[in-house]
């Protein structure tokens, strides 16, 4: 004896409503509507942003390619750049999770003075096809040495070309992408 | 016994010259709707379409022709060779015998010489039209089946159902017209039209021909015998190169062609409304204009209809169109026995 699904039975109805006058009238209309929607959108300005011409604007926050970044200046280092910020203490190596930081460091000497404290980086790479943007060194640091700045234009030829140097990140970046305005 | 007369006969230096001009201006024509067509359907979906070849991408075509013809002429080993090579000629021949017919203007004097401007003026123009129709349909059957491919099949195997379904609604819906005219010559039409064009009177039979034309020439929505999400190419999966071109360039002269019959027995042809009568050379730049706006129709459209399933495009085509169309033609001819 089969079970009776009694009341638990729920018709779909698929087809059209019956009468073929109205559903013929019902699909001509709808397709009327249609030719009205799409004839709209030509009407309307194209959304598209031409890239390399026109760059889609990033918001303040967005976090792009690293910065290091120097103290504005130093007094006793005869006009120089600042000292850099980066004491070589590896907390970004440590918080990365994607491990494409390396830091080496070395101490500071009163005649090598390279930064604030007592030691500095002596190497500094970010391998950044390995880097997944996080932000997290940033976050790490406790100098505020590095910041992730803007640049989102990172393509290369070769990988190695992505291994970003210490020169590289404290170079000051072109600044090819702009910056989201107010209410944009 | 005749098979067909032809209206109005020139010398045959004359009918040579005029192959060439139609020949030219209609080959001219189908790189511009290629790229009216890329640029409407970027405009239709909020977006620029090609604008990086040439001023506003207009070398666009030039460049999709280049690199077709530079490409490779590839063949499955399961082709059939002879019919696979023979098919995209078929299909590129059977549009621009078509194209001949469509009228541009009636009989003009230029420099003295009595000239119509069109390719022939045949006794059966519809017939004509229909004729070539049902040959265009073997480019894609043979092309489908000589592929040896099974999407290349079931294209086929479609396109020969949608042109069985659809050609009867598009005859009995040119069979209006042809009664109310009563001739089947197209300028004989054109002429007819004096006055009033057939879209008013022949409304529904000018929705039902549409509608086949869309289906007789594969556009989206009738598109099932390309079907690229489910078929890949449909017919011409299995095509490159220099061939794919040879469809691609027959699917928008069909359109063309389509575009100049509608121009030609619904909207009056190279005739202009409230009683305008222009110069004789202004009269196919009229049709042109006209096409234009059938061109225009036939890329709105597939812009803003998806694809019917198999089933519903069967049903459409048996249930309502060749009612609609059989109805039309039938009061049609009552009316004009009534009224004459």
């Amino acid at each position: 004896m089969s079970w009776d699904p009694g009341k638990d039975v729920i018709e779909v109805v698929r087809a059209p409503a019956p009468g073929a006058a109205r559903s013929t009238y019902r699909a001509f209309r709808e397709t009327v509507r249609g030719l009205k929607t799409t004839f709209g959108r030509m009407l309307e300005k194209p959304v598209t942003v031409q890239y390399p011409e026109e760059k889609t604007p990033v918001y303040p926050r967005f976090r792009g390619r690293h910065k290091l970044h120097r103290f504005e200046d130093t007094p006793d280092n005869g006009g120089q750049a600042g000292l850099e910020k980066c004491v070589g203490c590896s907390l970004c190596a440590a918080a990365c999770p994607a491990d494409c930081i390396r830091v080496v460091a070395a101490e500071n000497t009163p005649e090598h003075r390279v930064s604030a404290g007592e030691r500095y980086a002596e190497v500094y790479e970010i391998n950044l096809s390995r880097c997944i943007f996080c932000g997290y060194c940033e976050i790490a640091c406790p100098f505020d040495a590095i910041t992730m700045g803007h640049d989102y234009e990172l393509s290369d030829y070769t990988r190695e070309d992505l291994i970003f140097t210490k020169e590289m990140l404290l170079a000051e970046p072109l600044e090819r992408t702009p910056l989201r305005k107010e209410g944009e | 016994m005749t098979l067909a007369v032809v209206g109005y006969y020139e010398e045959w230096w004359i009918q040579v010259l005029k192959a060439i001009v139609i020949f030219a201006v209609g080959l001219q024509l189908v790189p511009l709707v290629l790229l009216a067509e890329r640029k409407l359907l970027g405009r239709f979906q909020a977006r620029y379409g090609p604008n990086r070849v040439g001023p506003f991408g207009a070398l666009q075509p030039l460049a999709d022709i280049v690199k077709l013809l530079t490409k490779e002429q590839f063949r499955p080993s399961t082709a059939t060779g002879f019919l696979f090579a023979l098919a995209p000629i078929v299909s590129i021949v059977t549009a621009v015998v078509a194209f001949s017919i469509i009228p541009f203007g009636n009989v003009q004097n230029i420099f003295g010489t009595p000239v119509g401007l069109y390719g022939v003026d045949v006794s059966i123009g519809p017939l004509y039209l229909f004729a070539f129709g049902a040959v265009a349909f073997y480019g894609i059957m043979l092309g489908g089946w000589a592929s040896g491919s099974k999407y290349s099949f079931l294209g086929a195997m479609r396109g020969a159902a949608q042109l069985i379904s659809y050609e009867v609604s598009q005859g009995l819906a040119l069979l209006g017209v042809i009664f109310t005219a009563g001739t089947l010559s197209l300028t004989g039409i054109v002429e007819a039209q004096q006055g009033m064009w057939y879209i008013v009177p022949q409304f529904f039979g000018f929705l039902v021909f549409l509608v086949a034309g869309f289906a007789e020439t594969n556009r989206a929505p009738f598109d099932l015998t390309e079907a690229d999400a489910e078929l890949v190419g449909g017919y011409n999966t299995e095509y490159g190169g220099g061939r794919f071109a040879s469809y691609y360039f027959a699917e928008y002269l069909n359109v063309l062609v389509v575009s100049g019959v509608v121009t030609t027995v619904f909207l009056g042809g190279w005739l202009l409304p409230f009683g305008l009568h222009p110069p004789g050379w202004v009269d196919p730049f009229v049709v042109l204009f006209k096409m234009g706006l059938m061109t225009f129709l036939f890329i709105w459209v597939r812009a803003t209809l998806p694809r019917p399933r198999y089933d519903q495009l069967m049903s459409f085509g048996w249930k309502i169109l060749l009612p609609l169309a059989t109805v039309n033609a039938l009061v049609t001819a009552v009316l004009v026995v009534v009224t004459h």
